[in-house]
């Protein structure tokens, strides 16, 4: 996996609560069999105004223009500010390949649905949580000036504004560890097998209707 | 010290190491795969020359992009070519590494949440996982249950455990008894309602109370099946006898003297007296309506009763601007009656009612009345084969079909619509799915979420109409 450690970029405000992951990447894309190539879909139903579909040259597909991704200012951006509940829905890890496939490494928002917050560190991708009214105050400071951009520090767990304000984040050890050293967690994991095999072995023992492959 | 929750005891039975950054190792005693969130993860083993841990862990079906119809056709049915390249994909994943697979021809293919029940793949206190946020289902046979991604269902195959935090305890007790023509879904509607698609976050929500002791396992099932629409990752209910009844004499359970000893265990799987939950939500059963969702995310609902909300009543800001914008997509009007939404389709079916009594319900309704002219489509996917020959048997597609409904084959369906079941731009469809997102059933669609019981009523009138005045 892609290590995080520091990211300088520009950020894109997604100004709305509970944007779910069909809105990120529509169920049709999710037929792909690859992990890439899904970041000219990302937000496909807000972005273009046509009904997307597989395989498709999206530079020619009538894109919406009031769609913040569309507006020239926005096109190099690599921070989501989102709101509240984001990511909520499906399980699908094609959202956050779609986000990263897009050029994003950092979303911020208030909170996040779980699966969709702990499928972001699967995949270098770094989910912040601030405060709503911090959310609010980078939310008028985007739209207020073209090309303003945060810095994030996963060691020292900071963002910070152009005027050098700076805002402390919480993130779990073990997810900041593996992020910031870009750890294959199946390779840490099977550090364990031994002890895997031990819990395995008495279990097959003490409940052994759980090992049955049926009939 | 204060006794422990369901959520504990599953918790401690599979924690095989804790380690200290906070995080655990928890065992999967049972994986479900499907074709759309499983071929990376296949592919991921392939690229690190990794082999499954366990292959009689896992259990695999087709389901999201399976047609409904022309079933013994088998993969040839599949018209859309990046459909059946997924379908083919979990086939040959499947075939390659020895994982028992119900391929699309077998009378065992289903929804995955269909199907591990209806086998007995999934067991009271068995941990497991899908890529599938509504996983959470099977917590209704006293199950840790988690909905996970794409890179965890590699990670589970490679290792069978999980890398989890735990959660926080939460209880939702329903307390007295449901009315007549009320059911689960309208419980757990009801519920995210009064707590919000965020309510759940963070937590393992355990269902209570009398009105959940009451239900069968069909909507129990419901219920669990939709924590992830209020946020939870995990939903459980506690083991009693209408669950070890269910179990009983399925392929994948337990007999003889095995058997014995597993009841002996499970009946233990309940929160001891004495626990202590982080959160609890109380509500009344008896005064629960049935429901119907008026906008765009699950929480957006109301009693059949009940009007559309008038956005200038919401003080939070961010919740108006939600609300605006919900009834822009969806159409309607403040303050409009639920009972004046006209409707295109009518869908039955999904992992969260296409179960044997969700049919039964729903043909109760349907019976020696006809789908309405206005609408253009009504059908009926149940969730599975076995649920299709059941249902059969019971004669229920007869009633259907007299009453002008489709009869279709199993899957996923219009649910998610990645098949070729959907919506048309604009289209007011009554679903008994779980998601009324934008665009969820098909692009600009409009999903009202019901019973099957409300589907149905709706299927006969054209409208949205209380369906115990159809069963009185």
């Amino acid at each position: 996996m892609r290590a995080f450690t520091q990211h300088k970029g520009i950020v894109a405000p997604m100004d709305r609560s509970n944007v779910d992951t069909d809105m990120i990447i529509p169920k049709q894309f999710l037929k792909s069999i690859k992990r890439t190539g899904f970041g000219p879909n990302l937000f496909d139903e807000l972005r273009y105004l046509d009904e997307g579909k597989p395989d498709q040259d999206c530079s020619q597909r009538p894109i919406n223009p009031d769609f913040m991704l569309n507006q020239e200012r926005y096109k190099s951006s690599s921070i989501l500010l989102a709101r509240r509940n984001f990511g909520c829905g499906s399980s699908r890890e094609h959202a956050p390949w779609a986000l990263d496939d897009f050029g994003f490494r950092v979303v911020i928002a208030p909170s996040y649905a779980d699966i969709f917050y702990n499928n972001c560190f699967k995949n270098g991708l770094l989910p912040i949580v601030l405060e709503e009214e911090i959310v609010d105050q980078l939310f008028r400071e985007t739209e207020a000036e073209s090309g303003y951009e945060l810095s994030v520090d996963l060691e020292a767990k900071t963002v910070t504004t152009p005027s050098g304000q700076s805002f402390s984040f919480e993130v779990d050890d073990f997810r900041r560890h593996c992020l910031l050293n870009g750890l294959d967690d199946i390779g840490v994991t099977l550090e364990d097998a031994d002890t895997i095999r031990a819990y395995e072995d008495a279990r097959r023992s003490s409940a052994p209707w759980l090992f049955n492959a049926g009939n | 010290m204060a006794g422990k929750t369901l959520y504990d005891k599953l918790w401690d039975d599979h924690l095989v190491k804790q380690r200290d950054d906070g995080s655990a190792l928890i065992y999967i005693d049972r994986q479900l795969l499907h074709e759309v969130t499983s071929p990376q993860a296949f592919e991921g083993l392939r690229l690190a020359g990794r082999k499954p841990w366990r292959i009689d862990a896992n259990l695999a079906t087709p389901d999201h992009n399976v047609p409904t119809t022309d079933r013994d056709k088998g993969i040839d049915g599949i018209v859309d070519p990046v459909s059946r390249t997924q379908v083919e994909t979990l086939d040959k994943n499947c075939d390659e590494f020895g994982i028992l697979e119900f391929k699309i021809k077998d009378q065992r293919q289903g929804i995955v949440h269909v199907i591990g029940p209806e086998q007995g793949a999934t067991l009271p206190g068995m941990s497991i996982v899908c890529g599938d946020s509504h996983t959470s289902t099977h917590g209704a046979f006293g199950c840790l249950a988690h909905g996970i991604g794409t890179s965890e269902v590699e990670h589970v195959l490679a290792t069978q455990c999980l890398v989890q935090k735990k959660m926080k305890n939460m209880l939702v007790k329903v307390n007295g008894k449901l009315g007549p023509g009320v059911t689960g879904k309208d419980v757990v509607l009801a519920i995210i309602g009064k707590i919000g698609t965020a309510g759940g976050t963070g937590y393992a929500i355990e269902f209570g109370g009398e009105a959940i002791r009451g239900l069968s396992m069909e909507g129990r099932m419901t219920i669990c099946n939709m924590s992830i629409e209020a946020g939870a990752r995990v939903g459980m209910v506690a083991v009693d006898d209408t669950t070890i009844d269910y179990v009983k004499g399925r392929p994948f359970s337990p007999k003889g003297e095995t058997w014995d000893k597993a009841v002996a265990y499970w009946r233990t799987l309940h929160s001891d007296d004495d626990a202590e939950f982080d959160k609890v939500v109380e509500l009344d059963g008896s005064a629960i309506q049935p429901q119907v969702s008026w906008g765009t995310s699950p929480e957006m609902v109301v009693g059949v009763d009940g009007n559309v909300p008038d956005p200038e009543q919401e003080d939070d800001p961010i919740k108006r601007e939600g609300i605006v914008r919900a009834l822009k997509y969806m159409g309607l009007a403040p303050n409009q009656k639920i009972t004046d939404i006209k409707l295109d389709r009518v869908f039955i079916g999904s992992c969260t009612n296409s179960r044997i009594e969700d049919l039964r319900e729903a043909a109760a309704v349907v019976k020696g009345r006809k789908v309405a002219a206005s609408l253009k489509q009504a059908m009926v996917v149940p969730g599975s084969g076995l649920v299709k020959a059941q249902a059969e048997q019971e004669g229920l597609d007869k009633v259907f079909v007299e009453a002008g409904l489709e009869w279709r084959d199993p899957g996923c369906s219009m649910c998610l619509a990645m098949n070729a079941d959907k919506l048309g731009q604009g289209e007011h469809c009554a679903s008994t799915s779980n998601r009324n997102f934008e665009g969820r059933q098909g692009f600009g669609g409009r999903t009202h979420l019901v019973s099957p019981a409300m589907a149905a009523a709706a299927a006969v009138t054209g409208h949205f109409v209380d369906v115990r005045d159809l069963l009185n």
